[in-house]
């Protein structure tokens, strides 16, 4: 049988909410009610990187060839990355 | 057989404490309860038990230093009163939903404004629904055996829940009584060492306190509940083993002369003392009154309270506390609303008596009965205010 993710009835809930599996946070999806997304343009890109310094999700991460993008399981859309980006690579697009 | 002592009961409420073999203990001292966090320091710092007593910086730190120390494995003690127990507010309901199985010591006093050190109970009723163990102890006797029993009550597999223990400020921490010390041994044989269902430990690394969204958060706080409720089967039990090695029997709920009586007074903490004193009166002079002493507040002990009153038609409760602009006193209130689906149910009078330190004597409780069986409306009255 499927291990249940997280208890859900009351007489399945760990004395205290104990999670014995740390770091499971992560199996948890939390960027569904995101309103928009960041999308790179490459062309614009000098790989600084500020955008995965500044991420408050730490959802932004670096491919092979130095360029960057975000998570979109954990990206909420706050848009700080492309606030930061000086050199404007980076625009919010409406989710649709 | 313990040691017979004549001692200020805070002093004992703290040498009892180190009977149960602490490791820590954070305590802020705050009047009426500074006695309990000198001495329990004193103890510590004499190397007389094995512990760390941490002068945290205020009541907020010392709440939440126990929550770590009880999340780490530790056996946590802590005290306050007043305006500590309202700063440490914030913390109480997060080591009951963590389960930890922090004891502490609540010297009851008035709440500021103004501002006012003597005995009553308007500290615990704000903490009335913080998921805690609640007792109430009547005398120095007590205290010692309650402090001692709430860390078996409070670490046991079955409960593992925080208990506090109110002791009437003055009214009980500071007189010196005639009480029993139990021994080291005696204690040791009763109090096991604690066994934590889950500790904060490096080498085994687990998350504690954690986040619950809108679709967990309704089923957890039943689950706090249930294990609350659950508790008085476990505490009663251990109340029997109790009787059997020291003698001294403890009930949720106490009767005296209640069989017969047609009003029956109800008191929560040391009142209970004068309380019997009337009742010895009124029964000398041919009156049939009793008494009801609540020494489980918190789970509330419905069964044991209805039994104990059967057959009473007027109950007149003492209330140490009001809800201001509510519909009477918290103890009152709550035995209203047992009674709310029976059809013999008797007539609640509701007394506000003793606020901020006020002398509650014994003719105040003559008076209480007496107005208890006329009283017409419901609304609830100042018994000794002057106007």
């Amino acid at each position: 049988m499927k291990q249940k993710k997280w208890p859900e009835t009351w007489q399945e809930v760990n004395p205290g909410c104990i999670v014995f599996t740390p770091g499971n946070a992560s199996t948890y999806k939390t960027g569904s009610w995101r309103a928009q997304r960041p999308v790179w343009d490459n062309k614009k890109c000098i790989k600084c990187g500020i955008c995965y310094i500044f991420c408050p999700e730490a959802c932004i991460h670096e491919d092979k060839e130095g360029f960057f993008s975000a998570d979109l399981d954990y990206c909420k859309g706050c848009g700080i990355c492309a606030h930061e980006c000086w050199p404007q690579a980076i625009t919010m697009v409406e989710e649709v | 057989m313990g040691r017979r002592i004549g001692m200020e009961v805070a002093i004992a409420a703290a040498e009892a404490v180190a009977l149960c073999r602490i490791d820590v203990a954070a305590v802020y001292p705050i009047t009426p309860q500074s006695h309990i966090a000198e001495h329990l320091s004193d103890i510590v710092h004499d190397g007389r038990i094995d512990a760390e007593f941490l002068t945290v910086e205020s009541e907020h730190s010392s709440i939440s230093a126990c929550a770590g120390a009880s999340a780490a494995g530790a056996r946590v003690y802590t005290a306050t009163s007043s305006q500590g127990l309202m700063l440490m507010h914030e913390i109480l309901p997060i080591v009951s939903a963590m389960r930890l199985p922090v004891v502490m010591g609540v010297a009851n006093r008035a709440v500021s404004g103004p501002l006012n050190i003597w005995n009553d109970h308007t500290d615990i009723m704000p903490q009335r629904d913080c998921g805690w163990i609640q007792l109430f102890a009547e005398n120095g006797q007590e205290v010692i055996d309650m402090s001692i029993q709430s860390f078996k009550i409070a670490e046991h597999p079955e409960v593992m829940l925080p208990v506090l223990v109110n002791i009437d400020g003055f009214q009980l921490t500071h007189m010196i009584e005639p009480m029993e010390m139990p021994t080291q041994e005696e204690v040791d044989r009763f109090l096991p060492e604690r066994k934590p269902f889950a500790t904060l430990h490096p080498d085994n690394p687990l998350s504690m306190g954690c986040f619950n969204m809108p679709d967990i958060y309704m089923e957890t706080m039943k689950a706090k509940d249930v294990a609350l409720i659950n508790a008085k089967k476990t505490i009663i039990k251990i109340w029997n083993e109790w009787a059997k090695l020291f003698g001294r029997e403890y009930r949720p709920v106490e009767s005296y002369k209640a069989k017969d009586a047609e009003v029956l007074i109800v008191t929560m903490g040391s009142m209970g003392e004068t309380a019997s004193v009337a009742v010895d009166e009124m029964r000398k002079a041919g009156k049939k009154v009793g008494l009801i002493k609540i020494k489980l507040w918190r789970p509330f002990p419905v069964e044991e309270f209805k039994a104990a009153v059967r057959g009473c038609k007027t109950i007149a409760v003492m209330d140490r506390a009001l809800s201001f602009g509510g519909a009477g006193g918290p103890v009152a209130t709550e035995l209203k609303s047992l009674f709310y689906h029976d059809k013999d149910r008797p007539r609640i009078a509701d007394f506000i008596m003793g606020l901020g330190g006020r002398d509650v004597r014994v003719e105040d409780f003559i008076t209480m009965a007496e107005r208890a069986s006329e009283k017409e409306d419901d609304t609830y009255e100042f018994l000794g205010v002057r106007e």
